[in-house]
């Protein structure tokens, strides 16, 4: 096989931490060669390396044959070797055609030529299929055309080897089904391509091969055809993965959240929950399967009181929570993992302690008189650190230290220990490894298996069919349908959550069950 | 007086203030452009006065009427070096931004009246004999009305920073170093990806402040002090950042800023022979440039203004 | 070396190549470090007069410095100190002068008006902060300039177009005859104790109320805080006002200390900015801003003496002040370096054990 890059037993450490040992990875001409591991096992350190943003203690990298030393990313440029960022690299008030240029501008008289640079760019674009605005503003074109000026900056520069960092996190489905032919058209133009992902089912459609690393780790390369999810999964996490989350059959019993005709607008205005009516019962699951900016960051917020609600009304156990302060609808039993674990759900420099006491700390009996007690915030932290199994070295270890799956074990805990009647789970598992991931469904399903109602958002179709007992589909601000997991396919949550009613008769509605 | 005496008072006036105000905040524009705050203009247009003043009077003898000029050069040279102290700490370091700003303007004022004192055995300098002349630019200063306003009795210091403005606005929007810049105080995680060196770009862009803002303080000192102690610079570098904020970070809009504040600046001072302005309490003229800055920035300039990585050090590596 | 460890020698560090290149500087100008320093020791604490005015300048700093630490340990930064001082001296000087009460009650009262009038000029900025997203650092130094030039158009309308107020009354003034003959007649007053009671009350703010908590949690994260159920834009107002509150109340300190009045000013006073640097060199805690203030106003004050014993001009100090500064800012720096020399050390003794 003829390679056009290999990274040769490529070691990278950080202090004392080793982020890459002994890991190799070959990449053929032509070929989309998926790099596999989970979250924190070393994939975009590995990319880095290749890029030149990081050097290697040990190791040697090749291109087209030739042993090669990448000092920087110009370096890669001149290689040929081009990143398609996850996070997008593109300055948001710069058209399409600055952020493309930026570093390598044609120039006429000391100015830069804009006009070639634009005609250029828009040639390119024809060329491999990618539809973009030479003239448009960044922040003003969606996510998707985003990413493709991400691809096109690496063809500017003439870039043959594309790598493509988890390009389709932040994607809609028909985006990435976009996306999936982009990658096969640059192909078919001569380029090679790695794809960083975690997500096996593209790895499955689209790869040709795949390298799998674990914990820092090279775990072995297998070609895609040969090889199935279940393995692939295993290679991966180093064990047996379950995909599907054991639990008994659901009782459902009153309803605890009532929400009708609500409307919610987002910050700048924009009607972003449409007319949408939602009920969740004690005992039940309830989730919201949906694209990414679909309302549901607003339901969320207008639920639990953080963002104002233009009409309709949301009902816990009888009484109106329409209105009232956040602080009033957690104390009258309302528990909330929020998105962000980082942003909303964590105080990062707080210690993990303090963090714990988040929704507590006002109340007796850790403050009295406004005067707080510390001592029982320690207290509070050991029960919770103990029972939702947080490693910390200890409560005053501040949150930033922990690792992602262990503050997210703080947060729930956090939330559970006050016994709420309605738990809202906002993407509880975005980031977290197999281990965690399996811990927080578990405790989903306790709380649902208390009587208590639970309302589940994600965006990741195995977690909403796993875990939920009724699937309500959000599109564009309203629920669209509502489904039971037992007898739908993805393929038909896919449909609804791309907006396409599907025919009725083809899903049994769960209504009368 | 007439109206239009009034103003072929009070407009010269204004632009006569103003353009030590303009060449600062030109030089703030390119900071905040590229991502560094530089609240220590101030502490670089005292030295840029204190060192133009003491080549002044020292060099006045032999250089004639070239000696303000040639003051000016060393000001910006001065500037430009002792801004690195801000650049090192900041850029480099990864100190505080504000902080560093703070302790420049400290030690800008510190090192020049402890200078002045060593030099001249007291805390105020003479008066400067070789000052900046004004001009009446031919043909131009002919013009019926707007001649007398704009172009008779003109100080090319003046038509220097206007200048400076034009040319600031040409440099960061129309060529490849203007874009770089640009680009490493929106996102420099991305400029550094296509491969523009961070550090160096900032670098030179607290350079070019320090230059300017050394120039700023050379004008104010040899155009409108005429000599130098503790007190020549006392918020003149602020109101220069007030500038380029009022003016939205652009060249041209910190130049209109500049020139407002010029006005203000002016009527205060003269204000008192002025009709209806005289009737103005003192200290609205003194304080209005601050205020309106407030509203500003409580106001008509969005959030999307100021250049997003503005303040934050640059860690490679960490994304 | 433990972070604790690190997050004490960074200071003192700092402190020292400070005053080292203080004394090369001293060298490069042609005077003798040791001079400069020894007179710089002796105006510190020389004589009883001298440390009676060592005290009384280090009080206003310690309000400075707790006014700057506050914000900080709150998410903010507050360069308007200065103005809130400004405005705080104003007040108290108005009050001391323009009302008649008992002695003691109208001091107090004095104190609670400069507090409130510093408190007031940091509720614009923290204002605007909550509700708008305006950036305070701005804001406050505009504030600043505001406070310069309204004090100065206060004072000249107080005293009928004077130079500055006309001196307070006895019964609101903080001087002490007992502490002056003391002291050689300084004008060390009492307003040193306040300023420990300063101390106090912001240590058990931030470190044993509820508030604290809030208002720490708000500092570091408004979201989380927000969903926590916390109103995000009150704390905000709030510790700015607090802050504000702290540096008035330095304002009182000149007011019914040092000075007993209120005159015209043409530039601020500095006891702001160099709060920032109090604050940092004592890591922004309460018992640390202390111990900055007590470095800081010790060398300000002594530094008064360098141009008489030592001929050496009194602004030497706040070029050390100054650079003190920039190495506490770049404690990135001396954290490395520190690093580095811990882990030789480490090293070398793992080699001697034959490791």
């Amino acid at each position: 096989m003829e390679y056009v890059i290999e990274m040769l037993n490529i070691r990278k450490q950080f202090g004392d931490f080793v982020a890459n040992d002994n890991i190799t990875l070959q990449l053929a001409k032509g070929e989309i060669h998926a790099l596999l591991g989970e979250n924190g096992a070393g994939k975009s350190t590995l990319m880095n390396v290749l890029f030149g943003l990081y050097q290697p203690e040990a190791g040697t990298i090749k291109v087209r044959g030739e042993e090669v030393k990448i000092s920087d990313p110009n370096k890669a440029n001149d290689l040929g070797i081009g990143m398609v960022h996850q996070h997008f690299m593109l300055v948001e008030n710069f058209t399409v055609t600055e952020n493309i240029i930026l570093g390598n501008e044609p120039t006429k008289l000391g100015t830069i030529n804009i006009k070639e640079a634009a005609k250029k760019v828009q040639k390119l674009s024809e060329q491999y299929g990618l539809n973009v605005d030479a003239y448009a503003k960044i922040e003003d074109i969606s996510v998707g055309m985003q990413q493709r000026v991400e691809i096109l900056k690496t063809l500017y520069r003439g870039a043959d080897i594309l790598i493509f960092d988890e390009p389709t996190a932040s994607l809609t489905p028909q985006e990435i089904t976009e996306l999936i032919q982009i990658m096969k058209r640059l192909i078919s133009e001569g380029k090679s391509i790695i794809l960083i992902t975690h997500k096996l089912k593209e790895i499955m459609e689209v790869s040709d091969r795949v390298t799998i690393i674990r914990k820092g780790q090279g775990i072995g390369t297998v070609t895609t055809a040969e090889t199935n999810p279940d393995q692939l999964a295993e290679m991966m996490v180093g064990r047996q993965v379950v995909f599907k989350t054991e639990k008994t059959a659901a009782h459902p019993k009153e309803a605890i959240l009532e929400i009708t005709g609500l409307n919610v607008k987002d910050n700048r205005g924009v009607d972003r929950v449409k007319d949408l009516s939602l009920t969740v019962r004690a005992g039940e699951i309830v989730g919201i399967a949906g694209i990414d900016g679909n309302g549901q960051s607003e339901l969320i917020e207008a639920i639990t009181g953080l963002r104002k609600v233009s009409s309709g009304k949301i009902i816990l156990k009888g009484q109106e929570l329409t209105g009232l302060k956040p602080r009033k609808i957690t104390e009258s039993g309302v528990g909330h993992i929020p998105q962000d674990r980082h942003k909303h759900g964590l105080v990062l420099d707080f210690p993990i302690g303090h963090n714990i006491a988040l929704q507590t700390y006002y109340q007796a009996p850790i403050s009295k008189g406004g005067i707080i007690d510390y001592k029982k915030i320690d207290k509070l932290a050991e029960k919770i650190i103990k029972e939702y199994d947080v490693r910390t070295p200890s409560a005053m270890t501040e949150a930033r230290a922990l690792s992602g799956g262990n503050q997210q074990k703080a947060i729930i805990g956090r939330e559970i220990d006050r016994d709420p009647d309605l738990l809202i789970a906002a993407l509880p598992t975005r980031g977290l490894d197999v281990g965690a991931i399996e811990f927080i469904h578990r405790r989903l399903i306790e709380q649902r298996d208390k009587g208590k109602a639970v309302l589940l958002i994600s965006f990741e179709l195995d977690e909403v069919m796993n875990v939920s007992d009724t699937i309500a589909v959000i599109h564009d601000g309203h629920i669209i349908d509502t489904v039971s997991p037992k007898s739908t396919t993805e393929q038909q949550l896919g449909l609804l959550m791309a907006g396409h009613e599907v025919k009725k008769t083809t899903i049994d509605k769960v209504g009368g069950e | 007086m007439s109206f239009l005496d009034v103003l072929y008072f009070i407009i010269p006036s204004a632009i006569f203030y103003a353009a030590p105000l303009i060449m600062t905040s030109i030089g703030g524009v390119f900071t905040e452009r590229a991502g560094v705050v530089n609240i220590g203009l101030e502490g670089i247009m005292i030295i840029g006065a204190f060192i133009s003043v003491v080549f002044n009077l020292t060099f006045s003898d032999s250089l004639k009427g070239w000696t303000p000029w040639v003051g000016l050069l060393v000001a910006m040279a001065v500037g430009a070096i002792f801004s690195l102290l801000l650049a090192v700490a900041a850029i480099s370091f990864r100190a505080d931004q504000t902080v560093t700003g703070v302790a420049l303007n400290m030690l800008g004022l510190a090192v020049a009246v402890f200078s002045v004192k060593m030099i001249y055995d007291k805390g105020q300098t003479d008066s400067i004999s070789e000052r900046f002349d004004r001009y009446d630019i031919p043909v131009l200063s002919d013009i019926p009305v707007i001649g007398p306003m704009f172009f008779h009795d003109v100080y090319l210091t003046s038509v220097l920073a206007i200048a400076v403005a034009f040319l600031a606005w040409f440099v960061i929007y129309k060529t490849p170093f203007g874009l770089r810049l640009r680009a490493v105080g929106e996102h420099p995680v991305a400029a550094d990806t296509m491969g523009i060196n961070v550090t160096k770009m900032r670098y030179i862009a607290v350079m070019i402040s320090g230059a300017l803002g050394g120039i700023g303080g050379a004008i104010y000192a040899q155009a409108i002090a005429g000599n130098f102690s503790a007190l020549t610079i006392s918020g003149q570098g602020f109101m220069a950042i007030a500038a380029m904020i009022f003016g939205k970070w652009h060249p041209l809009g910190a130049l209109g800023a500049a020139l407002f504040f010029g006005l203000a600046q002016s009527l205060s001072i003269a204000g008192a022979s002025i009709p209806y302005v005289q009737d103005v309490p003192e200290v609205i003229l003194l304080i209005l440039p601050y205020v309106l800055t407030i509203l500003a920035l409580a106001g008509f300039i969005g959030k999307a203004s100021a250049p997003k990585a503005s303040g934050k050090p640059y860690i490679k590596g960490k994304r | 070396m433990s972070q604790r460890m690190v997050n004490i020698l960074v200071p003192v560090v700092s402190v020292v190549l400070g005053l080292i290149v203080g004394a090369i500087v001293m060298l490069v100008s042609g005077f003798s470090p040791v001079a400069g320093y020894s007179a710089l020791w002796n105006g510190i604490f020389g004589d009883s007069y001298n440390i009676g005015e060592t005290i009384r300048t280090i009080t206003p700093y310690v309000f400075s410095g707790l006014a700057v630490a506050f914000a900080f340990r709150t998410g903010m930064f507050n360069i308007g100190v200065e103005g809130q001082l400004m405005m705080g001296w104003l007040a108290a000087a108005y009050v001391g002068q323009a009302f008649e009460m008992p002695t003691g009650l109208h001091a107090v009262v004095a104190i609670l008006a400069a507090a409130v009038a510093g408190g007031l000029w940091a509720f614009i900025p923290g204002l605007l902060k909550a509700k708008l997203q305006v950036h305070e650092v701005i804001v406050t130094i505009m504030m600043n300039y505001i406070a310069l030039h309204t004090a100065n158009a206060a004072i000249s309308a107080i005293s009928d177009g004077g130079e500055k107020t006309e001196k307070i009354h006895e019964s609101a003034s903080l001087a002490s005859e007992w502490l002056a003959s003391m002291t050689q007649f300084s004008r060390l007053h009492w307003g040193f104790v306040v300023a420990i009671l300063a101390v106090i009350i912001m240590w058990i703010l931030l470190e044993k109320t509820t508030l604290g908590y809030e208002l720490k949690s708000v500092g570091f994260n408004k979201n989380a805080s927000e969903y926590a159920g916390m109103n995000v834009s009150r704390n905000i107002i709030l510790a700015m006002v607090i802050s504000g509150m702290f540096a008035g109340v330095g304002g009182a300190m000149e007011a019914l200390g040092t000075f007993g009045n209120m005159m015209k000013m043409t530039a601020s006073t500095g006891i702001g900015f160099d709060g920032i640097a109090v604050a940092l060199l004592g890591a922004n805690q309460p018992f640390g801003v202390l111990l900055g203030a007590i470095l800081f106003g010790s060398l300000k004050n002594g530094g008064l003496n360098m141009p008489n014993e030592a001929g050496i001009p009194t602004e030497i100090v706040s070029i050390v002040i100054a650079l003190i500064i920039f190495f506490v800012a770049s404690g990135y720096l001396i954290r490395l370096g520190l690093e580095r020399m811990s882990k030789k050390n480490k090293d070398t003794q793992k080699i001697k054990e034959g490791k």
